[in-house]
């Protein structure tokens, strides 16, 4: 009787042992994550320009491109909405997504030569956007509560010093199993992202460089660029004319209004 | 001509105050049709060039905007296939929690895919495809307003847009052929210009998306009357009853899984029918390790009126694949049939479509029509199988 009691205080000693530093660790990346959704907050609403290349293994290269505007919603996630520009028998084309903090995100699309607004399922987040290496998911706005954290320790990227976490989707949608996060400590912003597929090999890695800040507080990279280990295929996005505090409301990213963007 | 006037200094200002933007796209279209036709005029090959712009001109801070589309397709053999038409001029004023549009719109209500019941405000450009998915610009005024408890739209229709048929030398076509000269015939005695008028009510509430709608005025599907032309032929007339429609659609969108449903009932002098569409959509992401989607519809399609039912689609089951590579040329397969489940009668389509450059598309279409008896809508397209090819250029 005696001898099972110890053993059992053994066991569980065992394990807050085991288990302290992990929550620890756990506590920290949650904490560089809310730090970086603290200097993204109050910045209303923003559009810009997006040029996509598309380069396959022989380095050729495609071009596409389109218009972004999204929109904070500050008890749950952003709004956001992609118009598509060129290729030209796309051009029209909208995708509006309200992305949630705790249910799967609701997606539209509308196709304008039938004048239908389709929603889409929520798997379709795992879908490559425009025929490039990003999928749908790696664009949209990455909410704290999607993902579970590790802190890992410190790196490099970009040669800034950089919080390295690992982050774990909720999402039973999403295509991941984990990413691997480089969070620059001076302006925590994610600088590079690691992305492990649902069999636990490496499939992507995304680099932002470029970073400008607008309004004394918001960075925005200039450019994106997302590298598919598996295929060998590269996309490149291109951000310009990034404008804050536009004209917007909540109106303009309702399925209902999709059908009037241009 | 002072308004006139007025429209000339109103348009001339407009890019002063706003931006225009455009883009469209001219294609060539081939049609071959294997077998021999049933009509001495109809022929086994027709070619066509379409041309369709779309200029946008907004101003107000994009508050108020002009939409021109106009439409023409030149046929080579089919004389009703050389036709124009204004798709849309309208105007758009967006406002705090509601916007009006007055003018020529295209409208699309609803879910499924093998064929859409509830969407009624447009008609149907039959000679443009015999899969209705055409429609013709419909003059009307409406207003849209967001609330809380969903989205109203309310429309006033003033003028009814009479269905396209092909002519005597266009294949695609009812035998006997629909009267293309004749007037046709209405119940009411305005014709074109009764009044109609229509209320939809969407709400999305978690993964439901749903819609409400009602509709009075001019039928847009019409009878098609036996009749005798001036040379004692054989023809069809067309004629407009006026109907009340009420029609309910709904999805229900779940990780892989789409659900979707339609319903309508139509009342009108001479019936009171009911009809539905309802099915699932189940898409593969990334299958097999590659970016393609691999998705399947499967619908079921019904009419309370069965034998009687103007549609060949009464008592139907539609089955159908779509294969999306997702690779650089946007490439599209979506495969079909559509079955009758008391006869052997088959439609089965397939389309495709693949980018060639950034403003080159080829498109492909085929449809084949089988095992149809006499008495069924699509017999008389038992030899008009074919084989579409089409060459766009979108700028």
């Amino acid at each position: 009787m005696m001898a099972s009691h110890r053993s059992l205080l053994a066991v569980l000693l065992l394990f807050c042992v085991g288990i302290t530093p992990a929550y620890a660790d756990t506590d920290r990346g949650l904490e560089i994550a809310k730090t970086m959704r603290e200097r993204e907050r109050g910045f209303g609403n923003f559009t810009a320009d997006m040029e996509m290349a598309l380069i396959d293994t022989g380095g050729k290269e495609t071009l596409r491109r389109l218009r972004v505007r999204t929109l904070e919603v500050t008890d749950d996630g952003d709004k956001s909405l992609a118009i598509f520009d060129a290729p030209a028998d796309v051009k029209g084309t909208a995708f509006l997504s309200h992305t949630h903090i705790l249910q799967a995100d609701d997606q539209w699309l509308y196709l304008p030569s039938l004048k239908r607004v389709k929603r889409i399922a929520p798997a379709y987040k795992t879908a490559p956007f425009m025929g490039s290496e990003f999928s749908y998911e790696d664009l949209a706005s990455p909410e704290v509560e999607k993902y579970t954290y590790k802190y890992v320790g410190e790196g490099t990227a970009d040669r800034q010093p950089s919080y390295l976490l690992e982050r774990y989707p909720s999402d039973e949608n999403s295509g991941y199993s984990r990413q691997l996060v480089w969070v620059d400590q001076d302006r925590y912003v994610a600088l590079k992202i690691e992305y492990y597929d649902r069999r636990g090999a490496k499939r992507k890695t995304l680099v932002s460089h470029g970073f400008k800040q607008y309004l004394d507080r918001y960075w925005r990279p200039a450019e994106m660029q997302m590298e598919n280990h598996q295929s060998g295929k590269r996309s490149i996005l291109r951000w310009a004319n990034y404008q804050f505090r536009q004209n917007l409301s909540a109106q303009d990213f309702h399925p209902s209004s999709l059908t009037r963007m241009r | 001509m002072r308004s006139a006037l007025i429209g000339l200094v109103f348009l001339a200002s407009l890019p002063a105050w706003g931006q225009a933007t455009w883009r469209g796209y001219a294609a060539a279209e081939y049609r071959y049709f294997p077998q021999a036709a049933l009509g001495p005029d109809q022929r086994n090959a027709y070619t066509s060039v379409v041309l369709q712009p779309e200029l946008l001109f907004d101003w107000d801070q994009g508050r108020q905007s002009l939409t021109v589309t106009p439409f023409y397709r030149w046929d080579l053999y089919d004389k009703q296939r050389r036709h124009g038409d204004m798709r849309e001029l309208f105007w758009l004023y967006v406002g705090d929690g509601f916007e009006t549009r007055v003018g020529v719109r295209k409208v699309f209500w609803g879910v499924t895919e093998s064929q859409h019941l509830v969407d009624v405000i447009n008609q149907t450009d039959l000679v443009e495809s015999p899969d209705g998915e055409d429609k013709l610009g419909q003059p009307m005024a409406s207003v849209k307003a967001f609330t809380p408890i969903g989205t109203w739209e309310m429309f006033v229709l003033p003028y009814f847009r009479e269905r396209t048929f092909p002519g005597e030398a266009g294949r695609l076509r009812t035998q006997p052929r629909v009267d293309t000269e004749a007037d046709a015939l209405y119940q009411d005695s305005r014709k074109q210009r009764h009044i109609d008028y229509a209320l939809r009510w969407t709400q999305t509430i978690g993964a439901w998306d749903i819609g409400l709608s009602h509709f009075y005025g001019t039928n847009r599907d019409p009878r098609l009357v036996p009749s005798t032309n001036s040379k004692n032929e054989p023809v069809l007339l067309p004629y407009y009853e006026l109907m009340n429609q009420s029609g309910l659609d709904v999805q229900a969108t779940l990780n892989n899984w789409l659900l979707k449903f339609e319903a309508i009932r139509r009342t009108s002098n001479t019936e009171v029918y009911r009809a539905a569409t309802g099915g699932v959509e189940y898409t593969f992401y990334g299958v097999l390790g590659s970016p393609m989607n691999v998705g399947v519809v499967a619908e079921y399609l019904y009419d309370s009126r069965r034998k009687n039912a103007l549609t060949p689609f009464e008592d139907d089951i539609m089955l159908g694949v779509r294969l999306t590579p997702n690779d650089r040329q946007s490439t599209e397969f979506l495969l079909g049939v559509i079955a009758d489940r008391h006869s052997s009668a088959r439609v089965y389509s397939l389309e495709a479509s693949r980018r060639l450059t950034n403003h080159l598309k080829l498109g492909v279409e085929a449809r084949s029509f089988a095992g149809s008896k006499p008495q069924d809508p699509l017999h008389s397209f038992r030899r008009d199988n074919y084989l579409q090819l089409e060459l766009a250029y979108f700028f």
